[in-house]
């Protein structure tokens, strides 16, 4: 029976952010279809919804609400801020970017926010349930949005396959979620972690089963081989802005229960998923660094890219300690900052009619537009993680973390592989800057855009000069839970 | 105790599931002696949601039928979730009443927009 005297206003507390994006995202809708005529305001709205939100969430402190079911604690909140960041970031760019593809569908943004929602409910989520509830939220949207452009055959495309692939790793993390619910008879994070401890469960061949179900479907989601083969078609094909949105919001998402199932649910089986992810960990670095050597399209390039620095980041996760998941905090931040940059350049470059994703089209663009090369040549500097850029930074604290963890193999693969990552990032700017400029191209910097290349560049130059301050904030984040 | 495991809390799961599929052989092969069987061309051709079943599989089709669906799907939970609401509505009280408003506002708005979108017009 249920007590009245726990339903009450203030359970809403811990998830009056999501309620608000909410609110925004259906005022979104609604101003859509009655106002057509006020679209122009949609992206800033979603930009100012956003950042209240963004306002909301730092503001919150360790809250638990429906029966520990959400769990808004400054761990949640770090990645939230990420996640939101990512919108924004997303949002602006979509501002330049719809002039240039001609997208105009008001739904695109508060797909975005409903995406957000999601996010944010997986980052605070305390059950498996809620877990599994904002994962799809999140994933239902972006498979939308990779397919708005309905007439262009590779958006389609793209939709199709991360559809498919991305149903198929929910039924595997149900799975997963249904052996762990058997076995501990709790979707509750931290409950399992207790039951299987009393409940003699540490061998239990069926519960490590579960396990591993579950890590393989969180690692599809931030595209960790061999689960990646969806990332390079989709980020291709989707839309420019919503590549970038997919490579750090959902990554970060991702990451964030990756760290809660693992370290608050199962920290007893440390050995067994350390060395599970640090073997995955070197595969993807290395499927994601050498094949992308060979990747003649800038998109396509930063694809595999972004699967190697999933790789990279899952280093800090499966060091098992405070330290490492704050380093991978610290990383997603970075590589959120400095992925956005490099396709906002990408979107910049972009005229309608014309994409310019090949390395062909970056020929010589320093001498024809010497700010949009050196921009890329900072974020492509901070890919590679070149100091004092924040990739360096973000790679470092990866490394040392790994490092005190045990994980030498692992960190010899990263060196070696970030030292290969070099020559496909260095080529581009190569491209730009000793090769002559095959066309004049026109860049036109709207506000939204350079808004996207502003807060890129200080996030990238900002982390990488005073990095302390966000790793206190990630280890803060972290002791504080 | 490993052994002698019988989960007699699914018992009435496994009940139920005998009286479904039995529920479904019974009365097909029993109407088989009451109903008349008329075939023809178009009874006959698989039923695809309004659509020819037998195209080009790359075509674009039509998905009036799916929205429709969707939509009644939609509000069908609603009013699943209706009745347990309005049974313990006693002891939940205004809170309760409030939640309500907002789950359907939801979903109203979520109509507003496909009507909006003109999708409640078959022919257009």
């Amino acid at each position: 029976m249920i007590n009245t005297a726990l339903v009450s206003w203030k359970a809403f507390g811990p998830i009056i952010p999501e309620m608000f994006l909410v609110c925004i995202g259906l005022f979104l809708i609604g101003l859509d279809v009655f106002s057509p005529k006020r679209r122009e305001l949609l992206p800033w709205l979603t930009v100012i919804g956003c950042l209240a939100a963004l306002v909301m969430v730092a503001g919150e402190k360790n809250i638990v609400g429906f029966g520990g079911m959400i769990i808004a604690d400054s761990y949640a909140s770090f990645f939230k801020i990420i996640c939101l960041l990512g919108v924004i970031l997303a949002a602006l760019m979509s501002e330049h970017f719809r002039r240039t593809e001609g997208l105009k569908q008001g739904e695109y943004y508060s797909l975005m926010i409903f995406s957000a929602v999601g996010m944010l409910l997986m980052a605070s989520a305390g059950d498996l349930m809620v877990l599994y509830l904002g994962l799809e939220l999140m994933a239902l949207s972006i498979y939308c949005l990779v397919g708005l452009p309905r007439n262009d055959g590779r958006s389609a495309e793209a939709a199709m396959k991360y559809l498919l692939m991305g149903g198929f790793a929910s039924a595997i993390l149900l799975y997963g979620i249904s052996l762990v619910y058997g076995l501990t008879g709790t979707t509750d994070i931290a409950q399992i972690a207790k039951y299987t401890v009393t409940g003699n469960l540490l061998e239990n061949p069926a519960l490590l089963a579960g396990l591993g179900l579950m890590i393989a479907a969180f690692c599809f989601k931030v595209a960790i081989a061999p689960f990646h083969f969806w990332t390079p078609d989709v980020y291709e094909g989707a839309p420019t802005a919503i590549t970038a949105f997919m490579s750090v919001g959902p990554k970060a998402a991702g990451f964030a229960v990756f760290g809660r199932v693992l370290f608050t649910g199962f920290p007893q089986f440390h050995d067994q998923w350390g060395i599970l992810l640090s073997s995955l960990a070197l595969l993807t670095m290395a499927i994601g660094n050498i094949t992308a050597l060979s990747q003649t399209s800038i998109k396509r390039m930063l694809a595999y890219s972004a699967v190697a620095h999933a790789g990279y980041s899952l280093l800090g996760v499966l060091s098992g300690t405070a330290e490492g998941l704050s380093a991978t905090m610290t990383y997603l931040l970075t590589y959120g900052f400095m992925n956005m940059g490099a396709f906002a350049i990408l979107v910049l470059l972009a005229s309608p009619g014309k994409r310019r994703e090949s390395l062909e089209d970056y020929k010589g663009l320093a001498k024809t537009n010497p700010m949009a090369a050196f921009l890329m040549l900072i974020f492509m500097f901070s890919l590679t993680g070149i100091p004092p850029t924040a990739g360096f930074i973000g790679k470092f604290y990866l490394l040392k973390a790994a490092l005190g963890a045990g994980y030498t193999m692992t960190v010899i693969g990263l060196v070696v592989f970030s030292s290969i990552s070099a020559f496909f990032y260095l080529r581009v700017v190569r491209y730009m800057y000793m090769s002559d400029p095959q066309e004049n191209i026109a860049l036109d910097f709207t506000p939204g855009i350079s808004a996207v290349l502003g807060i890129a560049l200080l996030g990238v130059l900002g982390i990488g000069l005073l990095p302390g301050s966000v790793i206190g904030q990630a280890a803060t984040a972290l002791l504080g839970q | 105790m490993e052994a002698m495991y019988i989960p007699k809390e699914y018992l009435a799961i496994l009940i139920l599931l005998i009286f479904g599929v039995l529920f479904g052989v019974v009365t097909l092969y029993v109407g088989r002696f009451f109903r008349l069987s008329r075939p023809y061309h178009e009874k006959l051709i698989a039923y695809e949601s309004g659509n020819d079943p037998t195209e080009a599989p790359r075509m674009r089709f039509s998905i009036k039928f799916y929205l429709i669906a969707i939509l009644f799907v939609v509000f069908d939970v609603e009013s699943i979730y209706l009745y347990p609401w309005a049974v313990t509505y006693d002891r939940l009280g205004l809170f309760a009443l409030v939640e309500m408003f907002i789950f359907i506002f939801l979903l109203l708005a979520g109509y507003v927009y496909a009507w909006k979108k003109e999708v409640l017009q078959w022919e257009k």
